[in-house]
């Protein structure tokens, strides 16, 4: 079976843009990942595109052709939609695809439009990630879901809202340098623990922001990629998808993510490659206990530990296994449809020594990007590799 | 939402819903003894399409909590609230906790059903209030 080699990348600034429609932003994504790939538009095969929103934030639904169109691509396109993992779906499948052979260039992606909406309005919408009957009727917000998980963590494992703001700060710090990042501030433990609460124990600061944005990344098969020269070192060599049921209530942990763990371990087995051999991963921190939660499936920590990690420095840039060095979602930005895509163009960026933290994993060969919908009832797991 | 939106009832929840308010509250079992809520038609469990409504128990323990302040617009009068997940044996139920502050709500509190509403739209919300 052939490597699937990332051959471009492209980011918009991930921000407070209301005025933008998403076909502008991923438009100005799909021309910084072409430029960065050095493929031709007419070689493109297929646009796999992630957006979760579109209809709330934009009166928009039927992306894919009006994303195909904003990228200039002539090539079939589909929109997938797994809430927050709808990118991560979406290069799952380009990877398939690619690797069976029936496509040599797939362009993926994904954009979304938020802050038009107003906290209210993007609260609201968010919400639907979670079974309506049964959770959101009962008045259950997104970070109400992830707060009742926190608090679940508290009581089988321990730790406390403290452990969790070091994980804010350690985002917040890894944002510094990223142009791209919504946030490039630096926060104290002091400013987590004293923040606003939104749904306790998570405060502001434990919440990623609001977010609009576009990420693009082209694809190429490994026969494409040597066929025509390109400088494509960075392949992803693993993919894999869990699934959990719907509403929380119905989970079997309330303190973990099996859907995450399924997804690892097919990721892992699929590359050939095994959690130890992990050098830094980007993970889907919406609130700063999903980071726990995602770095103990991962198999990065045992369960219980994830929650020391950051507090301990074992995640921080200079740490054993740096999480999040792009900032994650809570100090980058988290457009729902673009993240899954974002994180693969920060790993990609990050082992090609690209991007501004790169310094911090200069020997790196494997990097894992991780993407979460909902409340972990899907979620998406890639491995990244330098090729040989 | 248009008016006819708002009076289309939601089949098996609503349904539910009004049992509830009754005291009539039950779960669906399959015949592998698994317990899940309505509306439904498969177990999502076994794949067992046998399913037969039995008794909810009468009260159930609150595994993990949270107090929400930034709500959906559906709860703008109601925050801050505490919203809870239940454990009634069989299934576990996601609701809102009334006739205790919100500062009140611990984990191991035993609570049963209450119908209540949401002081923002008037629409019906499951509730849990202390036994
Ligand atoms: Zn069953």
């Amino acid at each position: 079976m052939s490597d699937v080699r990332v051959a471009g990348v492209g980011l918009t600034p991930f921000g407070n843009a209301p005025e933008r429609t998403s076909r502008d932003l991923f438009g100005e994504a799909s021309i910084a990942a072409f430029e960065d790939s050095g493929v031709p538009r007419d070689d493109v095969d297929a646009l796999l595109y992630g957006n979760f929103m579109g209809e709330l934030s934009e009166h928009q639904g039927h992306h894919g052709p009006l994303m195909a169109e904003a990228a200039g691509v002539r090539a079939p396109a589909t929109r997938y939609e797994s809430a927050c993992a709808s990118s991560g779906t979406a290069v799952r499948d380009a990877v398939m695809r690619l690797r069976n052979g029936e496509d040599d260039v797939i362009l993926v992606g994904g954009a979304e439009r938020m802050t038009n909406l107003g906290t209210a309005g993007a609260t609201e919408a968010l919400a639907i990630a979670a079974d309506d009957l049964w959770e959101v009727r009962a008045g259950m917000t997104f970070p109400g879901a992830y707060a009742l998980m926190a608090q679940a963590y508290f009581d089988e494992y321990g730790g406390e809202h403290e452990d969790l703001a070091h994980i804010a700060v350690k985002n917040h710090e890894n944002a510094l340098n990223n142009e791209k990042a919504q946030y490039q501030s630096a926060i104290e433990v002091s400013d987590v623990l004293e923040a606003p609460q939104v749904s306790s124990p998570l405060g502001l600061y434990d919440s990623c922001p609001i977010s609009d944005g576009a990420a693009a990344v082209v694809l190429t098969s490994e026969e494409y990629a040597e066929e025509h020269g390109l400088e494509a070192p960075v392949s992803i060599s693993g993919t894999g998808q869990g699934g959990d049921r719907m509403a929380l209530h119905d989970r079997e942990y309330l303190a973990r993510s099996p859907a995450a763990r399924e997804a690892g371990e097919e990721a892992y087995a699929d590359a050939g490659v095994e959690s130890a051999d992990v050098d830094f991963a980007e993970v889907h921190d919406c609130f700063t206990i999903a980071e726990v939660l995602a770095i103990e499936s991962l198999d990065l920590f045992p369960i219980g530990e994830g929650i020391s990690a950051a507090r301990d420095g074992r995640t921080t840039a200079d740490g054993e296994t740096p999480i999040n060095l792009s900032g994650g979602l809570k100090a980058k930005g988290h457009p729902v449809g673009a993240t899954g895509a974002s994180q693969i163009a920060e790993v990609t960026k990050l082992l090609s020594g690209n991007h501004p933290n790169s310094e911090f994993v200069e020997d790196a060969t494997t990097g894992v990007a991780h993407n979460a919908g909902g409340t972990v009832a899907s979620a998406t797991v890639h491995v990244l590799e330098v090729s040989e | 939402m248009s008016e006819t939106d708002s009076e289309t009832r939601d089949a098996g929840f609503d349904e539910w819903l009004d049992a509830a308010e009754e005291d009539r509250a039950y779960y669906l079992a399959c015949p592998n003894d698994h317990g899940s809520l309505p509306p439904r038609r498969v177990c999502p469990d076994c794949g067992a399409t046998e399913l037969e409504e039995l008794e909810l128990p009468e009260s159930g323990e609150i595994q993990t909590f949270t107090v929400t302040h930034v709500p959906t617009p559906a709860f703008e009068e109601d925050a801050p609230y505490a919203t809870a997940i239940a454990n009634f044996g069989p299934v576990r139920i996601t609701g809102q906790v009334v006739g205790i502050g919100p500062a009140d709500v611990e984990t191991g509190l035993e609570v049963e059903l209450e119908v209540t509403v949401s002081e923002t739209t008037g629409e019906r919300v499951l509730g849990f209030s202390p036994v």
